[in-house]
């Protein structure tokens, strides 16, 4: 299995040459090999699960040469980007009808799975900037993909904004090789674990913290999300909030600061307080939006709030040499929201452009009534809503408990978290909130004239809500202690071990 | 003393991007800024124990005197990074400027001001 990982970034680069290469002029063609490329990937993704690995490129031995790792943590990360990018695929099939160039959308869609793929699974510094680098430049195409107005203008700002964090992490990376002579993680994890931390160590920590916070959307650097996702056609959409900036962002963060910089308390507490107000912010300008993409854009730098406040959490209290268990318990509530945020966003984005497929329009005024018209958007629609919102039997209620629990167990350390406590509980209030209104807009109500004559979302598209909606209500089972030991224990080990996992990996695991 | 200039660059760059209002002059904004970096990146190659002549090329032409060679030669590491991030930034500037040319198409102005419609 472990000789297979070059394959998760052959497959996708690749199917995208491949396709340019075959299908400028048979439309099919694309459709059958963008399929085809993508169709292994997830196979191979869930047989990666419970394995671990490092596969050296060209046999050269790690400080030297670029090694690929399989651990929990990317295991993980490589599932949720290949089962989800293979569903946005299918349903890519009827959807992208409507856009001239197919072939093209396949290509690039292709790039930024083999980007993704790259970054979830390389073990050196600067080739996870080569390969944040190939996603990154795929999705600010992607979001101009409709060449419109917006669109540009949208892809604009991403592209600005997103070379500016490019910038910011590749000055990290030549002040962590200048400092420590190294560029593979597990040989700057050995050094680091040693050195004295000067102000030009900070200086770098910070500088990762803001790239990679530009990439994640967190609040003081994220104006480009709310603009960008929309702009997008919806399966991008999905795949950018669902999937990029967590792979980017969230990823890429967590594993330079827990396995390659060393957790510091007062990082943790940035992260954190980061993260809270990601919450807050992102939520309460969610609320006021009444174009359908918008607000669920809005909501995802919310929910990653989350994801980022129990990491935060996590490596707080491990800096602090605080007890295990709760660090644990906050890290495996932040990692598991990131997968549980992963597939119901991408499932709202979905619906949302199911539904602008059949209406024209996502302005939730203009839309009601499609209950009758559209069950079966209604019905994935209504459960990713109450997903998102933390309602009991779905995925995001799990999630949420956890971060809650970890946060009230870290109060007895530190009572001041309790307020974190209340934020969490209060957000997720208002997220239900809002989304309410977004079902009520949508799916009750009258039927306006000019709608009378929509039907039922074509097949594929069906197909690809139906199988994100069955995750949405199964993943809760991944909690039962023989679930969680295979796929969400070992992910939160690797951050638990932190600077000693480096010598694990150079002694090949 | 060279190093904190590659940084007064990247301000340069920063600051070009973040007040002009010119899509065209963004993009060298951006570019000034790489380049600051990939100029950082070179210069940690050089150590600082060695007087500027009598720095050499990494290339190993008699096999002799190994340890005089380590100490005079440049790290040819960093060169091969830059390399790559040349690369990398001409991707991104290539997309930038295309995307520059369709929003002249479509507002007929290079102004970013003029481009607002995206709120809220």
């Amino acid at each position: 299995m472990i000789q297979l990982l070059p394959l998760f970034i052959a497959i996708p680069l690749g199917g995208a040459f491949i396709i340019t290469l075959t299908s400028r002029k048979r439309k099919r063609l694309a459709d059958v090999l963008g399929v085809c490329a993508m169709l292994p990937l997830p196979v191979m993704a869930l047989l990666t699960v419970g394995k671990q690995g490092v596969y050296n490129m060209g046999s050269f031995l790690p400080p030297i040469g670029i090694n690929l790792v399989l651990d929990g943590f990317s295991v993980l990360l490589l599932v949720i980007v290949n089962v989800i990018g293979f569903l946005a695929v299918l349903y890519s099939i009827s959807y992208m009808e409507q856009y001239t160039a197919k072939y093209k959308y396949y290509a690039l869609f292709l790039l930024m799975v083999g980007g993704m793929n790259g970054v979830v699974l390389t073990g050196d510094m600067f080739n996870l900037f080569v390969f944040l680098e190939v996603a990154s430049i795929a999705s600010y195409a992607l979001v101009a993909f409709g060449c419109e107005q917006e669109e540009l203008e949208a892809s604009f700002k991403y592209l600005v904004l997103g070379s500016i964090g490019s910038t910011l992490i590749l000055l990290g990376i030549a002040l962590l090789y200048g400092l420590t002579g190294n560029l593979n993680m597990a040989a700057i994890a050995a050094v680091t674990a040693n050195m004295d931390k000067t102000w030009l160590f900070s200086f770098a920590s910070v500088l990762f913290l803001a790239g990679f916070g530009i990439k994640a959307a967190l609040v003081p650097f994220h104006p480009w999300l709310p603009d960008a996702h929309p702009s997008a056609p919806a399966p991008i959409s999905a795949m950018l909030s669902g999937v990029l900036i967590k792979a980017l962002g969230i990823y890429a963060v967590t594993r330079v600061v827990f396995n390659v910089l060393g957790a510091t308390p007062q990082f943790g507490m940035i992260v954190m307080i980061m993260g809270a107000l990601s919450m807050t912010v992102g939520v309460f300008l969610a609320v006021g939006q009444w174009d359908f993409k918008r607000l669920l854009a809005y909501h995802s730098i919310s929910q990653m709030g989350y994801v980022v406040l129990g990491i935060g959490l996590g490596m707080f209290i491990i800096a602090t040499n605080g007890p295990l268990v709760v660090a644990g318990t906050a890290l495996l509530g932040g990692i598991f929201h990131l997968a549980n945020h992963a597939v119901f966003k991408s499932l709202l984005f979905l619906c949302s452009g199911s539904v602008e497929y059949e209406t024209g329009t996502r302005q939730l005024k203009e839309l009601g009534g499609l209950q009758e018209k559209m069950p079966l958007t209604r019905a994935t629609c209504t459960i990713a809503s109450l997903s998102i919102a933390g309602v009991p039997p779905f995925n995001g209620f799990w999630s949420k408990l956890i971060i809650v629990i970890a946060t009230v167990q870290a109060a007895y350390l530190y009572p001041g978290i309790l307020i974190l406590t209340a934020v969490t509980i209060l957000v997720s209030f208002v997220t239900l909130v809002s989304f309410l209104k977004v079902l009520r807009y949508v799916f009750l109500g009258d039927l306006p004239a000019v709608l009378k004559s929509i039907k039922e979302s074509p097949a594929f598209m069906g197909i690809s809500l139906v199988a994100l909606s069955v995750l949405c209500v199964c993943m809760g089972l991944l909690l039962i202690p023989g679930a969680r030991s295979i796929f969400l224990d070992p992910a939160v080990d690797v951050l638990k071990q932190g600077l000693t996992y480096g010598k694990q990996i150079l002694a090949g695991l | 003393m060279i190093l904190p200039l590659c940084f007064a660059l990247f301000v340069v760059g920063l600051y070009c991007v973040l007040t002009k209002r010119n899509v065209i002059k963004i993009v060298i904004g951006l570019t000034i800024m790489e380049y600051s970096v990939n100029l950082f990146l070179v210069l940690l190659g050089y150590k600082k124990q060695v007087i500027m002549s009598q720095v050499q090329a990494p290339i190993i032409e008699k096999i002799t005197n190994l340890d005089d060679f380590f100490m005079k030669a440049v790290d040819p590491l960093p060169q091969a990074l830059v390399l790559t991030s040349i690369v990398i930034g001409l991707g991104v500037t290539a997309l930038a400027i295309a995307i520059c040319i369709r929003l002249y198409q479509r507002y007929g102005t290079f102004d970013i001001s003029e481009m607002r419609r995206l709120k809220g």
